[in-house]
């Protein structure tokens, strides 16, 4: 059976343009409807379900909230939630043909695999064990002495021609031992090639990781991808015609149309219309113009998250939160310092 | 863009700082030939000349002392 949406949730989307954009559920819109905020109506409406969970990426559906809403928290897991990243690049020697700040910066980019809760954030360039991890990176390409005469193949030739991030050697320092004796710092994946080397060529570096927000730089942002879409709505007003069924299936992204093998009766899959693309190729023929009308869920976000840090792809979600109420904590506590502050010497803002 | 500040910071783990420093004139330094790739000691004022191919073009050697860079 078709879902059925209020309509005042829908965005509509026809051939050459979207209507509806924006929710009018505010107070004072719809005369003798009482739309303000009210708690438990929102705790009634709001639903989180997870569609798909891998070990690098989510797929969740959180319907109820005010875009804004959706839109604040994919931009904090963006932006501001924090990971440990590699900043400092002390290079002692580096004869391979990439430039030390090339170098440099390829390094920065690597995710490391320690959980940002168990670091402090470094404040004033003052590095200690609860702030700093520590790694150095030493590697020298030499000839294979009993390598075949006529080989062209690097790795038949030479020994470490290849300076990769698992050659990055972590260095404990005071607590961190212990501290991270389950798990120890290193990146998440071995295998990134940071240079090429050739015989007599070589690196040797000291690098401090230190936590950071991807406001600041890029290469401290958790994820590859977090993005959301709306929830794709379909249709369909009246039957299509039985000869015209595949060729409006075949309008839509596979699976969002089922047609009855026996009758041929033309369904949308509830299931699956969420895979369709909106691409509004339907629109274009004359033949199926009445039959069907497209839209989006206007609160009904599609979020799809990968994680490319140390944090499972889960957590980012309530990372984020936690990163919200942070900042939600912080102007209550300024909107109640100005309440304290004395009336007078006060700058009043309003007409008297 | 990264800054080169090998003389700010603090140095990581005592540091390297001064062990090369500046060298006073008259004492060798190591070349490599631009030809057959052969470490050279050439003092100053003696010809610029590889002592085992001839070539007459030579590379300085990287510096020992530590470079610090910013990982952006």
């Amino acid at each position: 059976m078709a879902q059925v949406y209020d309509p005042r949730r829908l965005v509509g989307i026809r051939a050459e343009r979207v209507t509806d954009v924006s929710s009018r559920d505010f107070p004072g819109h719809y005369p003798g409807e009482d739309h303000s905020w009210n708690l438990e109506k929102f705790r009634e409406n709001l639903t989180v379900k997870i569609r798909r969970v891998s070990d690098r990426s989510i797929d969740f559906d959180l319907v109820g909230v005010d875009a804004s809403i959706a839109n604040a928290f994919r931009r904090i897991i963006i932006a501001e939630v924090p990971t440990i990243c590699i900043e400092n690049v002390y290079v002692y020697n580096n004869t391979s043909v990439v430039a030390d700040e090339i170098l440099a910066q390829r390094i920065g980019l690597i995710p490391l695999n320690v959980d940002p809760k168990t670091m402090d954030m470094r404040v004033d360039d003052e590095s200690t064990d609860r702030n700093t991890i520590v790694f150095t990176l030493k590697l020298e390409c030499t000839r294979k002495k009993d390598a075949p005469k006529d080989s062209t193949v690097p790795s038949e030739l030479y020994n470490d021609h290849e300076l990769l991030s698992g050659h990055l050697e972590w260095q404990p320092a005071g607590e961190q031992a212990e501290v991270f004796s389950k798990n120890p710092p290193a990146p998440t994946n071995p295998n990134i090639v940071l240079a090429k080397l050739r015989p007599g060529q070589g690196v040797e570096i000291t690098l401090h990781a230190v936590k950071g927000v991807g406001k600041d730089h890029a290469k401290f942002s958790p994820v590859a991808t977090a993005s959301y879409r709306l929830l794709p709505h379909i249709v369909i007003k009246k039957p299509i015609p039985p000869h015209l069924a595949e060729k409006f299936q075949k309008c839509f992204s596979p699976g969002v149309i089922h047609i009855d093998p026996r009758t041929k009766v033309v369904t949308v899959d509830e299931e699956n219309k969420r895979k369709d693309t909106v691409s509004r190729e339907v629109l274009r023929h004359p033949e199926f113009e009445g039959y069907v009308e497209l839209s989006r869920v206007r609160d009904y976000f599609l979020f799809n998250i990968e994680s490319e840090s140390a944090y499972p792809p889960q957590r980012l979600f309530q990372e984020a939160i936690a990163v919200m109420r942070g900042k939600l904590a912080n102007i209550r506590r300024a909107a109640e310092a100005l309440l304290d502050q004395p009336a007078d010497g006060d700058v009043v803002m309003a007409d008297p | 863009m990264s800054s080169q500040q090998p003389q700010s910071g603090n140095p990581p783990q005592g540091g390297r700082y001064g062990t090369t420093g500046f060298v006073p004139p008259k004492e060798a330094m190591d070349y490599n030939c631009a030809d057959c790739g052969a470490t050279n000691e050439i003092k100053s004022r003696e010809p610029i000349r590889c002592r085992e191919c001839g070539h007459r073009i030579m590379y300085k050697k990287r510096t020992k002392r530590m470079v610090q860079f910013e990982a952006r």
